[in-house]
């Protein structure tokens, strides 16, 4: 389970919608292997790109410093997927090395974000509750809309999105809050 | 001469829990080889088969990244502190 302050959901949802047309990305702060997000430390994606995320390594440092001076670790990181489903790619999954980290998911694709966390380990993906108190958001249950779309590209370029007009909901249930 | 090694959390279950080591060595590459020979459970996470940088890693002396100096040729000073951050990127 994941458990996002509000202010901190609304400051990472808030951050990937500045980031658009590119994926934007962060830092989870808190107790490493815990659930509980204490500090949320948006960062630049160095890629500069609509398809992929960098965390500058520099603001790694500097994130891990200010982590350290907090009495805390970087628990888990966040970005944003502009097109796509929240549903880490194969491209995140390759890269995940923290088997204890939470990989935290924004989907832009639908006119709501969807978030939702992941842990990845040895390249097997599993969702996790997401809790935001306050929020009550439809799809953290960790229960439904499970896994991206089969019928959907995982990239389908930064082209508009044209949707599945036969089944418009498919593939992403949205955050009312 | 001595360095504090700040560990990336997930490497920190192969040295007892440590969020720092103190290792000796001249260079970067001399720091992490006797690092890894010290704690071989993080063999392979750090540098390569072939010996080099591991691509999913970022290593730091103060306040540079290594990639940018010498790579592993790169001197450390006593007291330095070396930092090991994952590379953090998708898609």
């Amino acid at each position: 389970m994941l458990r996002l302050p509000r202010p901190l959901y609304m400051e990472m949802v808030a951050h990937c919608l500045e980031g658009l047309p590119d994926e934007a990305c962060g830092l989870l702060v808190g107790s490493y292997g815990g659930d509980e997000v204490a500090h949320l430390f948006v960062t630049p994606n160095a890629a500069g790109s609509a398809m992929v995320y960098e965390i500058d390594p520099k603001e790694m440092l500097r994130v891990d410093r200010e982590a350290r001076a907090l009495g805390a670790d970087i628990m888990g990181v966040f970005h944003s997927h502009t097109h796509t489903d929240a549903y880490p790619s194969p491209t995140d999954v390759a890269q995940a090395t923290d088997p204890a980290w939470h990989y935290v998911l924004v989907s832009l694709r639908d006119t709501h974000p969807v978030v939702r966390s992941y842990l990845i380990r040895d390249g097997h993906v599993s969702e996790e509750q997401v809790q935001v108190p306050g929020l009550e958001v439809p799809g953290l249950d960790g229960h439904t809309d499970l896994g991206p779309d089969p019928d959907r590209p995982a990239h389908p370029g930064p082209g508009p999105d044209p949707g599945d007009p036969e089944n418009p909901g498919a593939g992403g249930l949205q955050a009312t809050g | 001469m001595a360095v504090d090694v700040r560990l990336p959390t997930v490497l920190r279950g192969h040295a007892g829990g440590a969020s720092v080591v103190q290792v000796d060595g001249a260079t970067i590459g001399e720091v992490l080889s006797k690092m890894l020979a010290e704690y071989p459970g993080m063999s392979g996470q750090v540098l390569t088969e072939d010996g080099s940088l591991h691509k999913f890693v970022n290593v730091y002396v103060d306040d540079d990244d290594v990639r940018y100096l010498q790579g592993l040729d790169t001197p450390v000073h006593d007291g330095a502190e070396v930092s090991i951050l994952p590379a953090v990127a998708g898609g």
